[in-house]
Protein backbone atom coordinates (compact mmCIF):
# COMPACT_ATOMS: atom_id res chain seq x y z
CA UNK A 1 0.00 0.00 0.00
CA UNK A 2 1.17 3.68 -0.64
CA UNK A 3 1.88 6.09 1.72
CA UNK A 4 -1.15 8.03 1.03
CA UNK A 5 -3.54 4.86 1.06
CA UNK A 6 -2.65 4.09 4.55
CA UNK A 7 -3.06 8.22 5.64
CA UNK A 8 -4.18 8.28 9.32
CA UNK A 9 -4.67 10.96 11.23
CA UNK A 10 -5.25 9.67 14.29
CA UNK A 11 -1.79 8.19 15.82
CA UNK A 12 0.32 6.90 18.37
CA UNK A 13 2.79 9.21 20.19
CA UNK A 14 5.51 6.44 21.25
CA UNK A 15 7.39 8.64 23.48
CA UNK A 16 3.98 8.52 25.89
CA UNK A 17 2.65 5.01 25.52
CA UNK A 18 2.81 3.12 28.42
CA UNK A 19 1.52 -0.11 26.74
CA UNK A 20 -1.64 0.11 29.12
CA UNK A 21 -5.09 -1.76 27.71
CA UNK A 22 -7.34 1.36 27.98
CA UNK A 23 -7.33 2.18 24.33
CA UNK A 24 -7.28 -1.57 23.26
CA UNK A 25 -10.50 -2.19 25.48
CA UNK A 26 -12.15 0.75 23.73
CA UNK A 27 -11.56 0.75 20.31
CA UNK A 28 -14.68 0.14 19.08
CA UNK A 29 -13.36 -1.60 15.64
CA UNK A 30 -10.42 -3.71 17.90
CA UNK A 31 -8.14 -2.20 15.95
CA UNK A 32 -5.21 -1.87 18.60
CA UNK A 33 -2.91 -4.31 19.88
CA UNK A 34 0.27 -3.54 22.47
CA UNK A 35 3.40 -5.17 21.35
CA UNK A 36 6.56 -5.00 23.11
CA UNK A 37 5.17 -2.63 25.68
CA UNK A 38 3.49 0.02 23.46
CA UNK A 39 -0.19 0.28 21.49
CA UNK A 40 0.03 -0.07 17.12
CA UNK A 41 -2.62 0.96 15.15
CA UNK A 42 -3.78 -1.77 12.69
CA UNK A 43 -3.94 0.67 9.27
CA UNK A 44 -6.76 -1.41 7.61
CA UNK A 45 -9.24 -1.59 10.79
CA UNK A 46 -8.81 1.99 11.89
CA UNK A 47 -11.67 4.16 11.21
CA UNK A 48 -9.92 7.14 12.60
CA UNK A 49 -13.23 8.17 15.23
CA UNK A 50 -11.02 8.82 17.99
CA UNK A 51 -12.25 6.97 20.85
CA UNK A 52 -8.49 6.15 21.55
CA UNK A 53 -7.73 9.75 21.98
CA UNK A 54 -10.36 10.45 24.43
CA UNK A 55 -9.45 6.97 26.43
CA UNK A 56 -5.81 7.39 26.92
CA UNK A 57 -4.92 8.75 29.94
CA UNK A 58 -1.25 9.27 29.02
CA UNK A 59 -2.02 11.46 26.02
CA UNK A 60 -0.08 9.06 23.54
CA UNK A 61 -2.98 8.82 21.20
CA UNK A 62 -2.94 11.71 18.92
CA UNK A 63 -4.58 13.22 15.96
CA UNK A 64 -2.96 15.22 13.51
CA UNK A 65 -3.81 18.36 12.00
CA UNK A 66 -2.50 21.04 10.30
CA UNK A 67 -1.45 24.20 12.47
CA UNK A 68 -2.79 27.35 12.13
CA UNK A 69 0.83 28.95 10.71
CA UNK A 70 0.32 26.33 7.73
CA UNK A 71 -2.30 29.14 5.97
CA UNK A 72 0.64 30.90 5.19
CA UNK A 73 1.80 28.61 2.37
CA UNK A 74 -1.10 29.75 0.34
CA UNK A 75 -1.23 33.57 -0.70
CA UNK A 76 -5.05 33.46 -0.36
CA UNK A 77 -6.83 31.82 2.89
CA UNK A 78 -10.33 30.84 3.15
CA UNK A 79 -11.54 29.07 6.30
CA UNK A 80 -14.24 26.90 5.82
CA UNK A 81 -15.81 25.90 9.91
CA UNK A 82 -17.57 23.30 10.34
CA UNK A 83 -20.81 23.83 12.31
CA UNK A 84 -20.06 22.65 15.94
CA UNK A 85 -17.76 25.71 15.60
CA UNK A 86 -20.31 27.30 16.65
CA UNK A 87 -21.13 25.59 19.23
CA UNK A 88 -18.07 26.17 21.42
CA UNK A 89 -18.91 29.45 22.74
CA UNK A 90 -21.49 29.72 25.53
CA UNK A 91 -23.94 32.10 25.31
CA UNK A 92 -22.80 33.30 21.21
CA UNK A 93 -25.69 35.03 19.45
CA UNK A 94 -24.65 35.23 15.97
CA UNK A 95 -22.65 32.78 13.49
CA UNK A 96 -21.14 35.92 12.23
CA UNK A 97 -19.46 36.71 14.89
CA UNK A 98 -17.11 33.98 14.62
CA UNK A 99 -16.55 33.84 11.23
CA UNK A 100 -15.33 37.75 11.61
CA UNK A 101 -13.49 36.04 14.28
CA UNK A 102 -11.70 33.91 11.46
CA UNK A 103 -10.69 36.83 9.51
CA UNK A 104 -9.31 38.31 12.54
CA UNK A 105 -6.71 35.50 13.26
CA UNK A 106 -5.31 35.60 9.59
CA UNK A 107 -7.81 34.36 6.75
CA UNK A 108 -8.82 36.04 4.18
CA UNK A 109 -12.56 35.16 3.36
CA UNK A 110 -14.76 32.78 5.68
CA UNK A 111 -17.38 29.84 3.83
CA UNK A 112 -19.41 28.24 6.49
CA UNK A 113 -19.44 24.59 5.79
CA UNK A 114 -22.91 25.15 7.55
CA UNK A 115 -23.90 26.47 3.75
CA UNK A 116 -22.47 23.16 2.25
CA UNK A 117 -24.94 20.95 4.74
CA UNK A 118 -27.51 23.17 2.76
CA UNK A 119 -26.43 22.32 -0.51
CA UNK A 120 -26.33 18.58 0.14
CA UNK A 121 -29.66 18.95 1.95
CA UNK A 122 -31.00 19.75 -1.75
CA UNK A 123 -28.81 17.58 -3.40
CA UNK A 124 -29.85 14.50 -1.11
CA UNK A 125 -33.51 15.45 -1.19
CA UNK A 126 -33.50 15.48 -5.08
CA UNK A 127 -31.20 12.43 -5.24
CA UNK A 128 -33.61 10.16 -2.53
CA UNK A 129 -36.17 10.70 -5.55
CA UNK A 130 -34.59 8.00 -7.19
CA UNK A 131 -37.08 4.89 -6.47
CA UNK A 132 -34.28 2.27 -7.58
CA UNK A 133 -32.43 3.63 -4.39
CA UNK A 134 -32.36 0.75 -1.47
CA UNK A 135 -34.03 1.57 1.35
CA UNK A 136 -32.75 2.99 3.53
CA UNK A 137 -30.33 5.11 2.43
CA UNK A 138 -27.33 5.97 4.67
CA UNK A 139 -25.73 9.31 5.04
CA UNK A 140 -22.04 10.02 4.35
CA UNK A 141 -21.43 12.69 6.30
CA UNK A 142 -19.66 10.92 8.85
CA UNK A 143 -16.15 9.55 7.20
CA UNK A 144 -15.86 7.40 10.43
CA UNK A 145 -19.29 5.59 9.90
CA UNK A 146 -18.44 5.04 6.00
CA UNK A 147 -15.16 3.43 6.90
CA UNK A 148 -16.75 1.37 9.22
CA UNK A 149 -19.43 0.54 6.63
CA UNK A 150 -16.01 -0.44 4.41
CA UNK A 151 -14.26 -2.23 7.00
CA UNK A 152 -17.46 -4.39 8.30
CA UNK A 153 -20.67 -4.21 6.60
CA UNK A 154 -18.93 -3.98 2.96
CA UNK A 155 -22.40 -5.38 1.59
CA UNK A 156 -24.01 -2.16 2.81
CA UNK A 157 -21.87 0.16 0.63
CA UNK A 158 -24.76 0.35 -2.24
CA UNK A 159 -27.06 2.14 0.70
CA UNK A 160 -24.33 4.79 1.29
CA UNK A 161 -25.38 7.92 -0.69
CA UNK A 162 -23.15 9.04 -3.56
CA UNK A 163 -23.85 12.84 -2.16
CA UNK A 164 -20.12 14.69 -1.15
CA UNK A 165 -19.54 15.72 2.09
CA UNK A 166 -20.61 19.20 3.29
CA UNK A 167 -17.24 20.56 3.69
CA UNK A 168 -15.83 19.23 0.51
CA UNK A 169 -19.17 20.89 -1.61
CA UNK A 170 -18.34 24.00 0.74
CA UNK A 171 -14.66 24.47 -0.52
CA UNK A 172 -15.55 23.92 -4.05
CA UNK A 173 -18.21 26.47 -4.00
CA UNK A 174 -15.59 29.15 -1.54
CA UNK A 175 -12.84 28.69 -3.89
CA UNK A 176 -14.29 29.08 -7.00
CA UNK A 177 -16.50 31.91 -6.06
CA UNK A 178 -13.17 33.45 -4.44
CA UNK A 179 -11.48 32.95 -7.89
CA UNK A 180 -13.85 34.48 -9.71
CA UNK A 181 -14.45 37.78 -7.35
CA UNK A 182 -10.95 38.56 -7.28
CA UNK A 183 -9.53 37.46 -10.31
CA UNK A 184 -6.93 34.94 -9.16
CA UNK A 185 -5.97 31.77 -10.08
CA UNK A 186 -7.50 28.26 -7.64
CA UNK A 187 -4.08 27.01 -6.85
CA UNK A 188 -3.05 30.61 -5.30
CA UNK A 189 -6.20 29.58 -2.72
CA UNK A 190 -5.88 27.62 0.58
CA UNK A 191 -8.87 25.86 1.18
CA UNK A 192 -8.73 24.50 5.64
CA UNK A 193 -11.72 22.62 7.29
CA UNK A 194 -12.12 23.87 10.83
CA UNK A 195 -12.30 20.25 12.21
CA UNK A 196 -14.35 18.57 15.07
CA UNK A 197 -12.66 15.33 14.67
CA UNK A 198 -9.54 13.52 12.88
CA UNK A 199 -12.02 11.23 10.52
CA UNK A 200 -12.50 14.60 8.60
CA UNK A 201 -8.70 15.28 8.71
CA UNK A 202 -8.51 11.56 7.36
CA UNK A 203 -10.98 11.98 4.31
CA UNK A 204 -8.96 15.12 3.28
CA UNK A 205 -5.33 13.13 2.51
CA UNK A 206 -7.74 9.97 1.83
CA UNK A 207 -10.90 11.12 0.08
CA UNK A 208 -13.92 8.88 0.22
CA UNK A 209 -16.36 8.81 -2.78
CA UNK A 210 -13.92 11.36 -4.21
CA UNK A 211 -10.96 11.15 -6.18
CA UNK A 212 -9.68 14.32 -5.07
CA UNK A 213 -10.66 16.37 -1.84
CA UNK A 214 -11.31 20.24 -2.72
CA UNK A 215 -9.94 21.07 0.66
CA UNK A 216 -6.10 21.61 1.01
CA UNK A 217 -6.06 20.76 4.79
CA UNK A 218 -7.61 20.80 8.08
CA UNK A 219 -7.19 22.83 11.17
CA UNK A 220 -8.29 21.02 14.43
CA UNK A 221 -10.90 23.47 16.75
CA UNK A 222 -9.31 22.58 19.89
CA UNK A 223 -6.32 24.59 18.57
CA UNK A 224 -8.00 27.27 16.81
CA UNK A 225 -10.50 27.94 19.69
CA UNK A 226 -8.22 29.80 22.11
CA UNK A 227 -7.46 32.49 18.83
CA UNK A 228 -10.93 33.27 18.17
CA UNK A 229 -12.03 33.16 21.86
CA UNK A 230 -10.99 36.89 22.71
CA UNK A 231 -12.22 38.15 19.24
CA UNK A 232 -15.77 36.53 19.48
CA UNK A 233 -15.84 38.31 23.10
CA UNK A 234 -15.00 41.58 21.55
CA UNK A 235 -17.68 41.44 18.43
CA UNK A 236 -20.27 43.87 18.78
CA UNK A 237 -20.99 45.37 15.06
CA UNK A 238 -23.54 42.92 13.21
CA UNK A 239 -21.87 43.20 9.55
CA UNK A 240 -23.87 42.45 6.45
CA UNK A 241 -24.04 38.86 5.74
CA UNK A 242 -26.40 35.87 4.82
CA UNK A 243 -25.96 33.23 6.73
CA UNK A 244 -26.58 29.68 6.68
CA UNK A 245 -29.63 28.32 6.99
CA UNK A 246 -30.85 26.94 10.74
CA UNK A 247 -31.14 23.66 9.06
CA UNK A 248 -27.77 23.54 7.92
CA UNK A 249 -25.85 24.50 10.96
CA UNK A 250 -28.00 21.76 13.04
CA UNK A 251 -26.19 19.38 11.03
CA UNK A 252 -23.48 19.81 14.00
CA UNK A 253 -25.68 17.62 16.16
CA UNK A 254 -27.18 14.11 16.16
CA UNK A 255 -30.69 14.58 14.01
CA UNK A 256 -29.70 18.08 12.30
CA UNK A 257 -29.14 16.48 8.95
CA UNK A 258 -31.71 13.68 9.05
CA UNK A 259 -34.39 16.56 10.06
CA UNK A 260 -33.31 18.77 7.07
CA UNK A 261 -32.99 15.85 4.59
CA UNK A 262 -35.83 13.53 5.31
CA UNK A 263 -37.60 13.94 8.51
CA UNK A 264 -40.57 11.76 7.10
CA UNK A 265 -38.68 8.68 7.34
CA UNK A 266 -35.23 9.02 9.15
CA UNK A 267 -33.60 7.67 11.92
CA UNK A 268 -30.15 8.84 13.35
CA UNK A 269 -28.03 7.13 15.56
CA UNK A 270 -24.63 8.42 17.54
CA UNK A 271 -21.54 6.94 18.93
CA UNK A 272 -20.29 3.69 17.15
CA UNK A 273 -21.41 1.12 19.02
CA UNK A 274 -24.85 2.12 18.61
CA UNK A 275 -23.83 2.36 15.15
CA UNK A 276 -23.16 -0.74 14.70
CA UNK A 277 -26.55 -2.04 16.79
CA UNK A 278 -28.27 -0.26 14.13
CA UNK A 279 -26.08 -1.37 10.88
CA UNK A 280 -27.01 -4.96 12.21
CA UNK A 281 -30.85 -4.27 11.85
CA UNK A 282 -30.10 -2.91 8.36
CA UNK A 283 -28.29 -6.01 7.38
CA UNK A 284 -31.12 -8.30 8.40
CA UNK A 285 -33.71 -6.21 6.68
CA UNK A 286 -35.83 -4.65 9.73
CA UNK A 287 -35.35 -0.74 8.74
CA UNK A 288 -36.09 -1.63 5.06
CA UNK A 289 -39.33 0.59 5.21
CA UNK A 290 -37.27 3.39 6.96
CA UNK A 291 -36.38 5.88 4.14
CA UNK A 292 -32.75 7.49 5.79
CA UNK A 293 -30.12 6.60 8.10
CA UNK A 294 -27.94 9.02 9.79
CA UNK A 295 -25.08 7.57 11.80
CA UNK A 296 -22.99 9.92 13.57
CA UNK A 297 -19.05 7.77 15.25
CA UNK A 298 -18.99 10.45 17.79
CA UNK A 299 -21.92 10.92 20.90
CA UNK A 300 -24.08 13.73 20.33
CA UNK A 301 -23.26 14.25 16.77
CA UNK A 302 -19.66 16.15 15.36
CA UNK A 303 -20.71 18.31 18.64
CA UNK A 304 -18.47 15.28 20.47
CA UNK A 305 -15.76 14.90 18.11
CA UNK A 306 -12.31 14.54 19.54
CA UNK A 307 -10.91 17.84 18.62
CA UNK A 308 -13.44 20.12 20.18
CA UNK A 309 -12.92 21.95 23.42
CA UNK A 310 -16.45 22.31 24.70
CA UNK A 311 -18.13 19.79 26.77
CA UNK A 312 -20.34 18.01 24.21
CA UNK A 313 -24.26 18.33 26.16
CA UNK A 314 -23.37 22.36 26.22
CA UNK A 315 -22.49 22.67 22.69
CA UNK A 316 -25.69 20.63 21.55
CA UNK A 317 -27.47 22.80 23.67
CA UNK A 318 -25.72 26.08 22.52
CA UNK A 319 -26.37 24.70 19.03
CA UNK A 320 -30.24 24.13 19.36
CA UNK A 321 -30.45 27.81 20.61
CA UNK A 322 -28.49 28.97 18.13
CA UNK A 323 -30.61 27.53 15.30
CA UNK A 324 -33.94 28.57 17.01
CA UNK A 325 -33.54 32.11 16.77
CA UNK A 326 -32.17 31.57 12.97
CA UNK A 327 -35.05 32.16 10.25
CA UNK A 328 -36.99 28.67 9.21
CA UNK A 329 -36.52 28.61 4.99
CA UNK A 330 -35.14 25.42 4.37
CA UNK A 331 -32.83 24.50 2.43
CA UNK A 332 -35.10 23.68 -0.47
CA UNK A 333 -35.95 27.27 -1.49
CA UNK A 334 -32.66 29.14 0.51
CA UNK A 335 -30.31 26.83 -2.09
CA UNK A 336 -30.98 28.20 -5.76
CA UNK A 337 -31.43 25.45 -8.13
CA UNK A 338 -28.37 26.73 -10.30
CA UNK A 339 -25.94 25.51 -7.31
CA UNK A 340 -26.79 22.09 -7.81
CA UNK A 341 -25.88 22.67 -11.35
CA UNK A 342 -22.86 24.75 -11.07
CA UNK A 343 -21.19 22.83 -8.44
CA UNK A 344 -20.43 19.27 -8.08
CA UNK A 345 -22.58 17.35 -5.58
CA UNK A 346 -22.41 13.90 -7.11
CA UNK A 347 -19.34 11.28 -5.62
CA UNK A 348 -16.93 10.79 -9.16
CA UNK A 349 -15.22 7.28 -7.44
CA UNK A 350 -16.92 4.36 -5.76
CA UNK A 351 -16.83 3.55 -1.88
CA UNK A 352 -14.34 0.34 -1.74
CA UNK A 353 -14.92 -2.70 0.12
CA UNK A 354 -12.19 -3.60 2.73
CA UNK A 355 -11.01 -6.82 2.96
CA UNK A 356 -9.78 -6.47 6.40
CA UNK A 357 -11.95 -8.79 8.32
CA UNK A 358 -11.17 -11.67 5.91
CA UNK A 359 -8.62 -14.40 7.51
CA UNK A 360 -7.66 -15.54 3.67
CA UNK A 361 -8.81 -14.90 0.48
CA UNK A 362 -8.88 -18.20 -0.64
CA UNK A 363 -11.91 -19.42 1.47
CA UNK A 364 -10.34 -23.02 1.73
CA UNK A 365 -7.69 -21.66 3.60
CA UNK A 366 -9.76 -18.64 5.44
CA UNK A 367 -11.63 -21.89 7.04
CA UNK A 368 -8.64 -23.80 7.98
CA UNK A 369 -7.49 -20.66 9.42
CA UNK A 370 -11.06 -20.51 11.29
CA UNK A 371 -11.10 -23.89 12.77
CA UNK A 372 -7.74 -23.57 14.19
CA UNK A 373 -8.81 -20.28 15.17
CA UNK A 374 -11.93 -22.28 17.24
CA UNK A 375 -9.35 -24.70 18.49
CA UNK A 376 -6.91 -21.87 19.86
CA UNK A 377 -9.87 -20.31 21.79
CA UNK A 378 -10.74 -23.20 23.68
CA UNK A 379 -7.77 -23.41 25.52
CA UNK A 380 -7.95 -19.91 25.89
CA UNK A 381 -9.16 -18.48 29.61
CA UNK A 382 -11.71 -16.28 28.27
CA UNK A 383 -10.86 -13.27 30.74
CA UNK A 384 -10.36 -10.67 27.88
CA UNK A 385 -8.00 -9.62 30.63
CA UNK A 386 -5.76 -7.96 27.49
CA UNK A 387 -2.69 -8.88 28.59
CA UNK A 388 -1.36 -10.48 25.78
CA UNK A 389 -1.72 -7.05 23.82
CA UNK A 390 -5.20 -8.27 21.82
CA UNK A 391 -8.41 -6.77 23.06
CA UNK A 392 -10.22 -10.18 23.74
CA UNK A 393 -9.26 -14.20 23.85
CA UNK A 394 -11.52 -14.55 20.43
CA UNK A 395 -9.46 -11.73 18.42
CA UNK A 396 -6.14 -13.04 20.57
CA UNK A 397 -6.70 -16.52 18.61
CA UNK A 398 -7.57 -14.68 15.75
CA UNK A 399 -4.06 -12.87 15.80
CA UNK A 400 -2.05 -16.26 16.25
CA UNK A 401 -3.49 -17.38 13.15
CA UNK A 402 -2.81 -14.77 10.81
CA UNK A 403 0.86 -14.85 12.64
CA UNK A 404 0.96 -11.54 14.86
CA UNK A 405 1.69 -13.55 18.12
CA UNK A 406 1.88 -16.98 19.77
CA UNK A 407 -0.22 -18.60 22.29
CA UNK A 408 2.73 -18.09 25.28
CA UNK A 409 2.05 -14.40 25.20
CA UNK A 410 -1.05 -15.85 26.52
CA UNK A 411 -0.42 -14.84 30.44
CA UNK A 412 -2.58 -17.72 31.63
CA UNK A 413 -1.19 -20.16 29.39
CA UNK A 414 2.48 -19.00 30.48
CA UNK A 415 1.87 -19.63 33.93
CA UNK A 416 0.21 -23.03 32.98
CA UNK A 417 3.30 -23.99 31.38
CA UNK A 418 5.66 -22.65 33.95
CA UNK A 419 3.59 -24.47 36.62
CA UNK A 420 3.54 -27.92 34.84
CA UNK A 421 7.44 -27.48 33.32
CA UNK A 422 8.09 -26.73 37.44
CA UNK A 423 6.32 -29.72 38.12
CA UNK A 424 8.27 -31.85 35.77
CA UNK A 425 11.60 -30.46 36.80
CA UNK A 426 10.96 -31.61 40.81
CA UNK A 427 9.91 -35.17 39.49
CA UNK A 428 13.17 -35.10 37.09
CA UNK A 429 14.90 -33.92 40.71
CA UNK A 430 13.26 -36.80 42.62
CA UNK A 431 14.80 -39.27 40.22
CA UNK A 432 18.05 -38.02 40.15
CA UNK A 433 17.97 -38.30 43.76
CA UNK A 434 17.31 -41.53 43.64
CA UNK B 1 -18.55 -33.96 1.32
CA UNK B 2 -18.36 -32.89 5.39
CA UNK B 3 -18.57 -29.13 6.31
CA UNK B 4 -15.37 -27.64 6.59
CA UNK B 5 -16.99 -25.26 9.30
CA UNK B 6 -19.30 -26.32 11.78
CA UNK B 7 -21.10 -24.26 14.59
CA UNK B 8 -23.81 -24.62 16.82
CA UNK B 9 -25.96 -21.95 18.68
CA UNK B 10 -28.68 -23.46 21.27
CA UNK B 11 -31.99 -20.89 21.41
CA UNK B 12 -33.62 -20.51 24.37
CA UNK B 13 -37.52 -20.19 24.14
CA UNK B 14 -38.79 -16.44 24.94
CA UNK B 15 -34.97 -15.04 25.35
CA UNK B 16 -35.82 -11.72 23.30
CA UNK B 17 -32.45 -10.41 25.49
CA UNK B 18 -29.78 -13.03 23.53
CA UNK B 19 -32.04 -13.00 20.60
CA UNK B 20 -30.07 -11.79 17.50
CA UNK B 21 -26.73 -13.32 19.02
CA UNK B 22 -26.21 -16.34 16.80
CA UNK B 23 -27.20 -14.58 12.94
CA UNK B 24 -24.56 -12.26 14.35
CA UNK B 25 -21.82 -14.50 15.21
CA UNK B 26 -22.69 -16.10 12.10
CA UNK B 27 -22.49 -13.50 10.04
CA UNK B 28 -19.15 -12.53 11.27
CA UNK B 29 -17.79 -15.95 10.53
CA UNK B 30 -18.90 -15.81 7.01
CA UNK B 31 -17.44 -12.05 6.55
CA UNK B 32 -14.15 -13.74 8.07
CA UNK B 33 -14.19 -16.16 5.14
CA UNK B 34 -14.49 -13.85 2.51
CA UNK B 35 -18.45 -14.40 2.08
CA UNK B 36 -19.95 -11.32 0.83
CA UNK B 37 -22.45 -9.50 -1.50
CA UNK B 38 -25.85 -11.10 -2.36
CA UNK B 39 -25.09 -14.50 -0.58
CA UNK B 40 -24.24 -12.79 2.95
CA UNK B 41 -27.16 -10.98 2.73
CA UNK B 42 -29.25 -13.67 2.36
CA UNK B 43 -27.91 -15.58 5.08
CA UNK B 44 -28.29 -12.52 7.25
CA UNK B 45 -32.06 -12.02 6.68
CA UNK B 46 -32.43 -15.65 6.61
CA UNK B 47 -30.74 -16.71 9.82
CA UNK B 48 -32.39 -13.68 11.94
CA UNK B 49 -35.67 -15.01 10.89
CA UNK B 50 -35.07 -18.40 11.80
CA UNK B 51 -33.22 -17.32 15.05
CA UNK B 52 -36.01 -15.44 16.27
CA UNK B 53 -38.50 -18.07 15.15
CA UNK B 54 -36.87 -20.17 17.72
CA UNK B 55 -37.51 -17.55 19.84
CA UNK B 56 -40.71 -16.40 19.46
CA UNK B 57 -42.90 -19.54 18.74
CA UNK B 58 -40.61 -23.10 19.76
CA UNK B 59 -39.68 -24.75 23.33
CA UNK B 60 -36.05 -23.75 22.27
CA UNK B 61 -33.81 -25.90 20.10
CA UNK B 62 -30.67 -25.00 18.18
CA UNK B 63 -29.31 -23.40 15.37
CA UNK B 64 -26.21 -24.70 13.35
CA UNK B 65 -24.09 -23.11 10.84
CA UNK B 66 -22.39 -25.49 8.10
CA UNK B 67 -19.81 -24.30 5.81
CA UNK B 68 -18.80 -25.98 2.54
CA UNK B 69 -16.36 -25.39 -0.37
CA UNK B 70 -19.81 -24.75 -2.22
CA UNK B 71 -22.86 -23.64 -0.06
CA UNK B 72 -23.39 -22.40 3.40
CA UNK B 73 -26.48 -24.61 5.47
CA UNK B 74 -28.33 -23.75 8.47
CA UNK B 75 -30.35 -26.07 10.09
CA UNK B 76 -33.15 -25.10 13.15
CA UNK B 77 -34.20 -27.68 15.15
CA UNK B 78 -36.22 -27.36 17.89
CA UNK B 79 -38.12 -29.32 20.53
CA UNK B 80 -41.58 -28.06 20.12
CA UNK B 81 -44.22 -27.75 20.18
CA UNK B 82 -44.51 -28.59 15.87
CA UNK B 83 -46.33 -26.48 13.09
CA UNK B 84 -50.34 -28.36 12.58
CA UNK B 85 -50.80 -26.51 9.50
CA UNK B 86 -47.38 -25.72 7.29
CA UNK B 87 -49.08 -24.59 4.23
CA UNK B 88 -50.97 -22.13 6.12
CA UNK B 89 -47.60 -21.49 8.46
CA UNK B 90 -46.11 -20.53 4.88
CA UNK B 91 -48.56 -18.33 3.74
CA UNK B 92 -47.40 -14.33 4.19
CA UNK B 93 -49.15 -12.54 7.06
CA UNK B 94 -50.02 -15.62 8.71
CA UNK B 95 -48.98 -15.75 12.60
CA UNK B 96 -49.51 -17.39 15.84
CA UNK B 97 -47.25 -15.02 17.17
CA UNK B 98 -48.44 -14.38 21.13
CA UNK B 99 -48.86 -10.66 22.66
CA UNK B 100 -45.44 -10.71 24.30
CA UNK B 101 -43.41 -11.04 20.94
CA UNK B 102 -45.93 -8.90 19.42
CA UNK B 103 -45.47 -5.99 21.58
CA UNK B 104 -41.66 -6.20 21.07
CA UNK B 105 -42.61 -5.82 17.19
CA UNK B 106 -41.75 -9.24 16.06
CA UNK B 107 -44.99 -11.69 14.53
CA UNK B 108 -45.84 -9.93 11.29
CA UNK B 109 -46.26 -13.38 9.73
CA UNK B 110 -43.24 -12.94 6.99
CA UNK B 111 -40.40 -15.16 8.78
CA UNK B 112 -41.12 -18.56 6.81
CA UNK B 113 -41.43 -16.60 3.36
CA UNK B 114 -39.03 -14.40 4.19
CA UNK B 115 -36.47 -17.37 4.77
CA UNK B 116 -37.77 -19.32 1.67
CA UNK B 117 -37.25 -16.42 -0.75
CA UNK B 118 -33.94 -15.51 0.64
CA UNK B 119 -32.64 -19.56 0.58
CA UNK B 120 -31.54 -21.16 -2.96
CA UNK B 121 -33.01 -24.66 -0.63
CA UNK B 122 -35.97 -24.57 1.46
CA UNK B 123 -37.04 -27.65 3.32
CA UNK B 124 -39.31 -27.53 6.85
CA UNK B 125 -40.44 -30.61 8.28
CA UNK B 126 -42.63 -30.64 11.38
CA UNK B 127 -44.54 -32.82 13.39
CA UNK B 128 -47.18 -31.65 16.43
CA UNK B 129 -45.45 -32.98 20.01
CA UNK B 130 -41.97 -33.30 18.48
CA UNK B 131 -40.63 -30.38 16.78
CA UNK B 132 -39.82 -28.36 14.00
CA UNK B 133 -36.84 -28.86 11.83
CA UNK B 134 -35.86 -25.95 8.78
CA UNK B 135 -32.90 -26.66 6.28
CA UNK B 136 -31.53 -23.80 4.13
CA UNK B 137 -28.91 -23.79 2.00
CA UNK B 138 -27.17 -21.22 0.28
CA UNK B 139 -25.12 -22.09 -2.83
CA UNK B 140 -21.63 -20.21 -3.15
CA UNK B 141 -21.00 -18.88 -5.98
Amino acid sequence: MSEAARYHSVRLDVERCRGCTNCLKHCPTEAIRVRGGRAHIIDSLCIDCGECIRICDYHAKIAVTDPLADIQRFKYKIALPAPTLYGQFRGLRKTVYVLEALRKVGFDDVFEVARGADIVTRAIRERLRDPMLPRPVISSACPAVVRLIQVRFPELLDHVIDIRQPMEVAARVARMEFCKKHGVQPEEVGCFFITPCPAKMTAIHRPIGQQKSDLDGAISIMEIYGELLPHVEKMQSDPDFVPATGYGVAWASSNGEANAVCPESSLSVDGIPNVIRVLEEVENEKLSTLRYLEGNACIGGCVGGALTFENNYVAKAAIRQLVAAMPKEHPDKAVPASMLTKYPTRNDAPYEASAAMRLDDNLIAAMQKMNRMNQILETLPGYDCGSCGSPTCKTFAEDIVRGYCTEMDCVHLMKEKIRSMAQEMVALAQTVRE
Amino acid sequence: MEALIHASYPVASADYVSAGRASADIKKRLKQLGVGGDVLRRVAVASYEVELNLVIHSMGGHLDLDVYPDQVVLVSADIGPGIPDLSLAMREGWSTANEEARSLGFGAGMGLPNMKRNADDFNIQSEVGKGTTITMGFKLA
